[in-house]
């Protein structure tokens, strides 16, 4: 049911308010925050013109945003919030309860580094310090990837079996505020794809009272955490066939991962979001010098989808694996981890570099990019890898 | 009671799917001292009912008793009972 193509010239922040406004939320509750202000801001026109008929609630902290949401989610409202940073650091303990309560909350966050020093620009340490929380987490490469994201995000998270909170994010700055062409939908084509939100419980249901996140002490909380972690191992295929689903919908398809000229390739680069973008390049210029590189970006990073990666990796020489955050006092960065405790396994694995770039918005060139590669080249000749790197850091 | 296991909790998550459970969750065993109501003193003026925070004070239409099921022994009522015909003991 293809119909024809609009296309606008928008930044990343306002692509997201866009696909919002789009899905008509019942409630949203927010407070704003450098770089996602401009969700917020530009949602809370779309309220003022009456061009949503969403209760739009300000709240005077991220705290009370996440619990409103909480609150409204409850009650059987479809909800959506957007953050970033400290915003998303002080939603922490919310964070968990939206997840474990299984609210179907989406949110988007515009990834940026925490303080201190105070630093507004882009990294993950933010969705790093929350991917422990229990929500599904989707990262986007670019501003299209943001748009399409949000309605596979809500799409998801109302799945019946689902029933988790997803945060979509995208680098703050990078991305959020890039100017980039996309494809619109039409509001009727959203309208259709993400149907209409039947909660399973809500609180507001007076034929079936119910009480929701009671006290659950020695002799059932730990059943119902195994309970909730299999609700999100068990949300990968519903992800995989919701990016389907879109693909069918608008030619652009959705997996958990990206393969990009992995096939045949020996060395190969794994990261996330915009970075993807400027790999992307320097794997065409250094395929065209016949150099067997490739990349692999990571959509979705919880659930992580370990067989997936697995998969794609087990048969490559050289790995090297860039985390735009750290986990200081240990040895390389989250990314990086998952990725080596899931090839642990395997008889035959790649040799897996560690890196850390970009903190607090520092660039990633395609000069840094083209460097990683070589070192691959020269991990691949002498068999073992470097201490973790950090690029483009002066010593 | 026989409680769940994690397989029958992925469907609901953390909820009770009906209402006035917590009938079922009998606090008496939180008290540290128990309220002794002295029959020969009480006037049945109801204050202790009145006041009692978890509704552990019936009345049976002649006289108020204590639910030792679920006073969890605040005290409450030997404090507001106007003839100290309340004791905890």
């Amino acid at each position: 049911m293809k119909t024809q193509i609009k296309r606008i010239a928008i930044e990343g922040n306002e692509a997201a308010a866009l696909a919002f406004k789009q899905v008509n939320p019942d409630v949203v509750a927010a407070y704003p925050i450098t770089p996602s202000t401009e969700v917020v801001q530009k949602f809370s026109e779309y309220v003022a013109n009456g061009e949503v008929d969403t209760e739009f609630v300000p709240v005077e902290s991220e705290h009370s945003a996440m619990s409103a949401c909480i609150g409204a989610a409850a009650a059987g409202a479809r909800v959506i919030t957007s953050t970033a940073s400290q915003g998303l650091a002080l939603m922490w303990e919310m964070l968990y309860i939206a997840a474990s309560m299984r609210l179907p909350i989406v949110m988007t966050v515009s990834n940026r580094a925490l303080s201190a020093p105070i630093n507004i620009h882009g990294d993950h340490s933010d969705a790093m310090g929350a991917r422990d929380s229990g929500w599904i987490q989707i990262f986007s490469e670019n501003v299209q990837e943001i748009y399409d994201n949000v309605f596979q995000a809500v799409k998801i998270a109302e799945n019946p079996d689902v029933r988790l909170p997803v945060m979509v994010g995208y680098d703050g700055f990078i991305t959020s505020h890039s100017e980039e062409m996309i494809e619109l939908l039409d509001d009727d084509i959203v309208k259709n794809f993400i149907g209409k939100y039947k909660p399973k419980y809500n609180l507001l249901d007076v034929d079936s009272p119910i009480t929701m996140g009671p006290l659950a002490l020695t002799d059932s909380y730990f059943e119902f955490k195994v309970a909730q972690a299999y609700a999100i191992d068990h949300s990968l295929p519903i992800i995989k066939k919701v990016g389907k689903e879109y693909g069918d919908l608008t030619g652009r398809y959705y997996d958990t991962i990206e393969k990009y000229k992995i096939d045949g390739a020996e060395y190969v680069i794994v990261a996330m979001s915009s970075t993807i973008g400027t790999a992307r390049e320097v794997v065409d210029r250094l395929r065209e010098k016949g150099l067997p590189v490739g990349l692999l970006k990571i959509r979705v990073f919880r659930p992580f989808p370990l067989e997936d990666i697995t998969n794609a990796l087990k048969d490559i020489k050289v790995v090297g694996v860039l985390d735009r955050s750290m986990v200081p006092g240990s040895f390389g960065g989250p990314l990086y981890h998952e990725i080596t405790s899931g090839l642990y396994h395997f008889d035959k694995r790649p040799i897996v570099q560690s890196y850390v770039y970009g903190l607090g918005g520092r660039d990633i060139t395609m000069d840094h990019i083209e460097k990683v590669f070589e070192e691959l080249v020269d991990i691949g000749k002498k068999g073992k890898t470097n201490p973790l790197t950090y690029i483009g850091v002066r010593e | 009671m026989k409680l769940p296991g994690w397989k029958e909790l992925v469907e609901t998550g953390p909820i009770i799917p009906k209402p006035a459970t917590s009938k079922e969750y009998k606090t008496g065993d939180w008290r540290t001292f128990r309220p002794e109501i002295d029959y020969e003193k009480c006037t049945t003026c109801m204050l202790c009912w009145l006041f009692c925070p978890d509704s552990a004070i019936k009345f049976d239409g002649e006289k108020v008793h204590i639910d030792y099921d679920y006073c969890k022994g605040c005290g409450i009522c030997a404090a507001e009972c106007a003839i100290k015909a309340i004791t905890m003991k």
